[in-house]
């Protein structure tokens, strides 16, 4: 095969990896409830496809030919780790060829997936890496770049937390109407987190945050595409496409850090813009408010900007009023603040922040930003200088330093 | 338990040693200092002088040898340390990363060795 076949070949199996990987590792895993030896089988299949592949052809139905494939090794994994007659059950779960699997498809079993990642036995810091280890394939190197821990204790604790799948009893099913909004709830807030970590790191430098927003909105599709009547879901979505429609507003041409308030509302993506509003139209018709949707309204009125050239801030604050009594986050109390600050001026404002319990806020960077702004908006030199700081002092991002050190004075 | 942030700096980080103290770089130390002591984790620490100020010495075969310079010639020079009580490897990291250092160069997470020291100490 000429070298750009061979390209080309090697592009259909990231291609095919990339879409299918969390298909199949879901597939393979809900028969056996061990991620961990399917996802070594997956990687056994996709290693035998960059070999037949490229000599062979790319099959006629990809991943089929890597289910099967999988299964195969599958079969191989079990027989090597456990003793014969333990793993006869398994071997007899794995061969039987299932009826469900045909050429046109298997059962898409991401949803069972996603729910076991985000179980309440599994530790709540674990979710967010868990799914996307398993669901996207992500290697635990890049999962733990995210997460700011070394790879080698990442895997380790990825390793824990699929024995506790396979050993602790927890079943891959989608949970009953009676707990499913608050399971959803953990699934939601797992991918929201991985978004989060993508936004914080603005610089982008290594591209790791970048990669783990799209990460993480991809993630919202296929929940969506699982889910389609939940409002929460689209909930979710709309409020990361709106931060994402403004990722390249965010920084000067120099790699400027720009505050929401001073970003060219033309350089936002109005596409992304246009798809998170139809969203949250659709989330608003089912009647069923929630945390996401909130934060999605939010973000909304601030996108308003782009045709009104005005932010109106007491909206805001109302949202953020409703958001508290369902999420009285550190997060959300903080922004809070702010938009009180702009809506009714920065005494009210500083008066909300002053009711943040203070041992809470001593290592959150936003809170001091906040103070610091309003502070100097009261022209309180010296006190403003303190909160700057604070700020400065507990923000990782260079660009947001620089920032802050300039308004300081 | 302590933790110490080993510091490696960059050539032009440590030309700031020289500076009249309002560059970004100075500023944000004094920042992330005060954001630790604050946070009521600061143990201690120091800066060290220039790499060029450091002197070697070994004794190889009851002979001394002294070399100019550091112990490493590389880009990114030990520039200081500090040290922070904390409750775990996890927060370490997150204020490792938030060390001007580890932006403008390169931050080491160690725990200390307390069992060491005693086997030293008494």
């Amino acid at each position: 095969m000429s070298e750009s076949g061979q390209e080309s070949t090697h592009r259909t199996i990231e291609r095919v990896a990339r879409e299918s990987y969390g298909r199949l590792v879901a597939y393979l895993a809900s028969h056996t409830r061990d991620v961990a030896s399917a996802e070594d089988a997956l990687s056994n299949a996709l290693v035998a496809a960059l070999v037949t592949w490229p000599r062979d052809g790319v099959p006629q139905n990809p991943e089929a030919w890597l289910l099967t494939a999988a299964r195969h090794s599958l079969i191989d994994l079990v027989r090597h780790q456990q003793v014969a007659a333990a793993s006869e059950p398994t071997l007899l779960l794995l061969r039987e060829e299932p009826k469900e699997v045909t050429l046109s498809g298997f059962p898409d079993e991401r949803l069972k997936l996603l729910f076991v990642c985000a179980h309440p036995a599994i530790d709540p810091a674990m979710h967010t890496p868990l799914m996307l280890q398993t669901v996207l394939g992500l290697d635990a190197a890049r999962v733990a770049h995210a997460f700011l821990v070394s790879p080698k204790t990442m895997g380790q604790r990825l390793v824990r937390a699929k024995t506790k799948i396979r050993d602790g009893g927890i079943q891959f099913e989608v949970p009953q109407e009676h707990e499913l909004p608050q399971r959803l709830d953990a699934v939601l807030e797992a991918i929201y987190a991985a978004f989060g970590i993508g936004w914080d790191d603005m610089a982008g430098v290594d591209q790791r945050g970048r990669d783990l927003a799209e990460e993480a909105i991809w993630l919202a599709r296929v929940l969506l595409e699982l889910m389609p009547g939940e409002a929460e879901v689209r909930g979710l979505l709309a409020l990361m496409l709106h931060c994402e429609a403004r990722r390249s507003a965010r920084r000067g041409p120099d790699g400027r850090y720009v505050p929401l308030s001073e970003q060219d509302s033309q350089q936002w993506s109005l596409p992304l813009i246009e798809e998170a509003e139809g969203h949250l139209a659709e989330a608003a018709s089912r009647g069923r408010t929630g945390r996401f949707q909130l934060e999605a309204a939010i973000q909304s009125v601030h996108a308003e900007r782009a045709h009104s050239g005005r932010t109106e801030w007491a909206a805001i604050m109302l949202f953020y009023e409703q958001l508290i009594r369902i999420s009285p986050t550190l997060g959300t109390r903080t922004g809070h603040a702010a938009a009180v600050g702009e809506a009714n001026g920065p005494e009210e404002g500083l008066a909300v922040l002053d009711g943040i319990d203070v041992d809470a806020v001593s290592g959150y960077q936003p809170y001091w930003a906040v103070r610091a702004h309003l502070l100097q908006r009261l022209g309180k030199t010296p006190e403003a200088g303190d909160a700057f700081d604070r700020a400065i002092g507990l923000a990782e991002d260079p660009a947001v330093r620089k920032f802050l050190l300039q308004r300081r004075g | 338990m302590q933790f110490a942030l080993l510091i490696y700096e960059s050539p032009e980080a440590f030309a700031t040693r020289s500076s009249d103290g309002t560059d970004p770089y100075t500023g944000a130390w004094q920042a992330y200092y005060k954001a630790l002591v604050d946070a009521g984790i600061y143990v201690g620490g120091d800066p060290l002088q220039v790499p060029e100020t450091g002197t070697t010495v070994r004794l190889k075969e009851g002979k001394r040898r002294v070399q100019d310079g550091p112990f490493a010639d590389t880009k990114e020079q030990l520039g200081g340390f500090t040290i922070l009580e904390l409750p775990s490897l996890d927060v370490a990291l997150d204020w490792a990363a938030r060390c001007p250092a580890a932006s403008a160069g390169a931050v080491e997470v160690r725990p200390l060795a307390p069992a060491t020291k005693l086997r030293i100490t008494g």
